[in-house]
């Protein structure tokens, strides 16, 4: 093989006049972790609501939840960022696609709220599983105290199942960051997109794509180190994994 | 205070759980249900405080009708203690928290107020020094003794019991019925669902002895560990006495 390794390349100007290469990067590292936190905002509101709703007692509740994880968990995340992206705009009346085809930073919103509820449905599934595995007496504990359904979820029931499914959502918070990659089809430059345009400028494919590797596991080692501490702060005393 | 008449409940036309039962307790009275596993004693006392839902018949609970839909559910069931089998304390909660959070949540009671009236029954029960801990650093005998003064904190006006020493091992079994021996001893308004003949013999006023969903003996205690009676009855007691 023969490539002409370079790896000053990052120091050297880039031909948008935004700086360095490395700037260019890091821009996309900015907008990568600007697109997750949105992402992971909306997946965590919107799948705890539905995660409870798949425990309610009401048949309604149990159905709309099964019907919304079911929608989307069963779609690639691919395909659901085009529709939101490219259909969505065409579907709607005449005069609120144009608006919504014209916001500024479409791309942004798009892949925020897209990857947010693709993510949200397995933030559901969780939930609802963590909720599950506590013994009934609980919830029959809090009912028998006074407790209203709301204040039993709120104060018993979700502060636990919150614990316990601490592990696996820290692997749909690495999830929902990974996942703004494949915003780069609809036109976010975040740092795949940005590495991929390194590439195209100064054809050193190997150097822009290490980088953008070694970002991507430095944020979500990160990330890991801090739901660790999250986890042993939340951690009860006496209790399976507490201190 | 409790009124129970002609309840039946069942899952489905051939699997009847509970049927016509009627019985009532009145202030001030200790009444001991027994009978063998499957018999519906629990499921009785839980429809007392409407966790569990019955198909006929009426409950009433110091002239509230339970089963009556205006019935404001949260409110009754804060003015009726209740002790589980697996006492259901709150694990991420500390032992003071546990006796406070319905006080302050359900009857609105000051933080100031609620954690004084904790300590004081905390106290009463022997586990003052524990306030601090969690449940999962409590023996099951501790854990059971905090869950009767979290039950005690909202001043019941009836405290029912759903087999509060079948978990426990057997050397943490009197400290639990001590504690109960003497709130009925003060008077407290109690149905208790166990397999404690000694303790009946003690305290109670009446004992009701269930099988397969009816129930087959309601006699004063001395009438029922005295006089001839049913022959499942007796059936019964001769084994659970033999030892």
């Amino acid at each position: 093989m023969n490539y002409n390794w370079n790896w000053g390349i990052f120091f050297q100007p880039n031909p948008m006049g935004t700086g360095t290469y490395l700037d260019m990067l890091l821009s996309g590292l900015a907008l990568t972790l600007k697109t997750a936190a949105l992402a992971w905002v909306i997946a965590l509101i919107t799948g705890s609501l539905v995660g409870v709703m798949r425990t309610l007692p009401s048949k309604g509740a149990n159905w709309f939840g099964f019907a919304y994880v079911e929608f989307f968990r069963n779609m690639p995340l691919l395909v659901q960022l085009f529709l939101w992206f490219f259909v969505l705009p065409e579907l709607l009346p005449k005069g609120a696609g144009t608006w919504l085809k014209q916001l500024p930073n479409a791309p942004f919103w798009t892949a925020a709220i897209g990857v947010g509820f693709f993510m949200s449905a397995r933030v559901a599934v969780q939930l609802q599983a963590g909720i599950s595995s506590l013994p009934r007496g609980q919830k029959m504990a809090a009912t028998a105290l006074g407790l209203t359904t709301a204040q039993g979820y709120r104060y018993v029931l979700l502060p636990m199942a919150f614990r316990i499914i601490l592990p696996p959502l820290t692997s749909e918070f690495l999830n929902t960051i990974k996942n703004t990659a494949v915003a780069i089809t609809i036109g976010l430059l975040e740092l795949t997109g940005q590495a991929r345009s390194m590439q195209e400028f100064s054809f050193q494919v190997f150097e822009a794509f290490t980088a953008a590797t070694i970002l991507y596991l430095l944020v979500n080692a990160v990330v890991v180190t801090a739901m660790r501490f999250l986890e042993r702060w939340v951690a009860i005393p006496g209790y399976i994994t507490g201190k | 205070m409790i009124e129970i008449s002609h309840v039946n409940k069942w899952y489905s036309p051939t699997f009847q759980v509970l049927t016509d039962c009627t019985t009532n307790v009145t202030k001030g009275e200790v009444v001991v249900v027994c009978g063998p596993s499957g018999s519906g004693k629990s499921t009785l006392i839980k429809c007392v405080n409407a966790l569990e839902p019955f198909q006929s018949g009426d409950i009433l609970v110091d002239g509230t009708k339970v089963n009556d839909p205006k019935t404001n559910l949260p409110k009754l069931r804060s003015r009726v203690g209740m002790v589980f089998q697996h006492f259901e304390l709150f694990p991420h909660l500390k032992i003071i928290d546990n006796l406070c959070l319905a006080q302050e949540k359900v009857l609105g009671r000051g933080h100031d107020k609620a954690q004084a009236k904790g300590m004081q029954l905390l106290e009463r029960v022997g586990l003052k020094e524990q306030a601090q801990k969690f449940p999962a650093q409590l023996s099951g005998g501790q854990q059971q003794r905090v869950a009767i003064a979290r039950a005690l904190a909202m001043d019941p006006i009836v405290m029912l019991f759903d087999e509060p020493t079948s978990a426990l091992d057997p050397e943490m079994v009197s400290e639990v019925l001590d504690v109960m021996v003497d709130l009925a001893r003060e008077g407290m308004t109690m149905m208790v669902v166990t397999h404690e003949m000694g303790f009946a013999r003690k305290v109670a006023n009446r004992v009701i002895f269930m099988d397969r969903g009816e129930i087959v003996e309601d006699a004063a205690k001395d009438d029922f560990f005295g006089k001839p009676r049913s022959d499942r009855a007796q059936k019964f007691l001769s084994k659970i006495l033999s030892h």
